[in-house]
C-alpha cells in the first residue's frame, strides 16, 4: 500500500491559507445561485474541491479524522431528506411538488419571498448531498478501506 | 482623448489595451516556451512565470476597464488567488518531477570529429 506522503511545507501552508476561503466561495455560490450562475451542485463541488485539496496536501489521515466516512453518509442522506422535505411539505399544504409558495403561511413572508426562500432551502439540501456523495468517491478512489 | 477613426479613446481605454495586450504577449511567449522547450522543468518554468504575469496583467486590464466597484473588487480576489495557487501548483508539480527521477536536458555532447559520418 502507498503510505509514504513527502510533506511540502509550501504546499501545506498554501492549502491551509486557501481552504477556508475556498469554502466561504462554496457558500457564496450555493446562497447566491438563484441570482447568478452556480447553485447547490457546482458549490457542493467546490466544497469537496477544498475537501480534495487538503487530501492531497496532508495526506488521508488528517482529513478523515476531521470528516469520516460515517458523518458522510449521515450528511448525504440529511441533503436529500432537506429536499425531499421542503418538496412534501408543499405538497402536504396543497399545492404541488416544490411549490414554494404554499410554505408563505408558514414563514410569514410574502409569496416571492417564499419562492426565494424556498429554492434557497432546496440549493442547501443539494449542495449537502454533492458534497458528501463527491467526498465518498474521492474516499472509495484515493483512500484506504476502512477498517474493519 | 486620442481619436483613432471614429472612437474617442480615454485614458483609462487606452491604459486597458496597453495592459490587456501585454497579457497576451505573455501569455504568447509561455505558450511558446512551452511548444518549444525541451524537457518538464524548462517548459514549466515558462508557463509558471509567463502565465502568472499574463492573468495579472489581463485582470489588472479589466479592472482599469471597469473602474472601481464590487466587480474589480472580485477581480482583485481572483487575482490575489491565481498570484498564491499558480506558483504553489508549479513548485509541486516540479518537486513530485524531481522525485520521480526526472533527468533535467542536457544538451548531447559534440562528437569528437566533425565531419559526416563514413558511409
Amino acid at each position: 500500500m502507498l503510505t509514504k506522503i513527502y510533506e511540502n511545507l509550501i504546499v501545506q501552508t498554501v492549502c491551509r491559507i486557501m481552504v477556508p476561503f475556498i469554502q466561504v466561495y462554496a457558500l457564496y455560490v450555493i446562497a447566491h445561485g438563484h441570482y447568478s450562475p452556480g447553485g447547490g451542485f457546482q458549490g457542493g463541488v467546490i466544497l469537496t474541491a477544498s475537501l480534495a485539496l487538503l487530501f492531497l496536501a496532508y495526506g488521508q489521515g488528517a482529513v478523515i479524522s476531521r470528516m469520516g466516512r460515517r458523518i458522510t453518509i449521515v450528511l448525504c442522506g440529511l441533503g436529500v431528506f432537506i429536499y425531499a422535505g421542503i418538496g412534501l411539505l408543499c405538497l402536504l399544504l396543497g399545492g404541488n411538488f416544490l411549490d414554494y409558495a404554499q410554505l408563505a403561511p408558514i414563514l410569514g413572508v410574502s409569496i416571492p419571498r417564499a419562492r426565494s426562500l424556498g429554492i434557497l432551502g432546496v440549493e442547501i439540501g443539494v449542495g449537502l448531498t454533492v458534497m458528501s456523495a463527491m467526498y465518498s468517491i474521492i474516499l472509495d478512489i484515493a483512500g484506504s478501506p476502512p477498517a474493519e | 482623448m486620442l481619436t483613432l477613426g471614429n472612437t474617442n479613446l480615454a485614458a483609462n481605454d487606452i491604459c486597458a489595451i496597453v495592459l490587456i495586450v501585454g497579457g497576451l504577449f505573455f501569455f504568447f511567449t509561455s505558450t511558446v516556451g512551452l511548444l518549444r522547450f525541451p524537457d518538464l522543468y524548462s517548459r514549466m518554468h515558462a508557463t509558471g512565470k509567463g502565465d502568472t504575469l499574463a492573468v495579472l496583467l489581463i485582470i489588472s486590464g479589466a479592472i482599469v476597464h471597469h473602474g472601481l466597484n464590487l466587480n474589480s473588487a472580485k477581480l482583485t480576489l481572483i487575482a490575489l488567488f491565481v498570484f498564491i495557487a499558480n506558483p504553489t501548483a508549479t513548485h509541486a508539480i516540479g518537486r513530485a518531477a524531481y522525485r520521480c527521477g526526472i533527468k533535467p536536458w542536457r544538451r548531447k555532447p559534440e562528437p569528437s570529429n566533425s565531419g559526416e559520418p563514413k558511409k
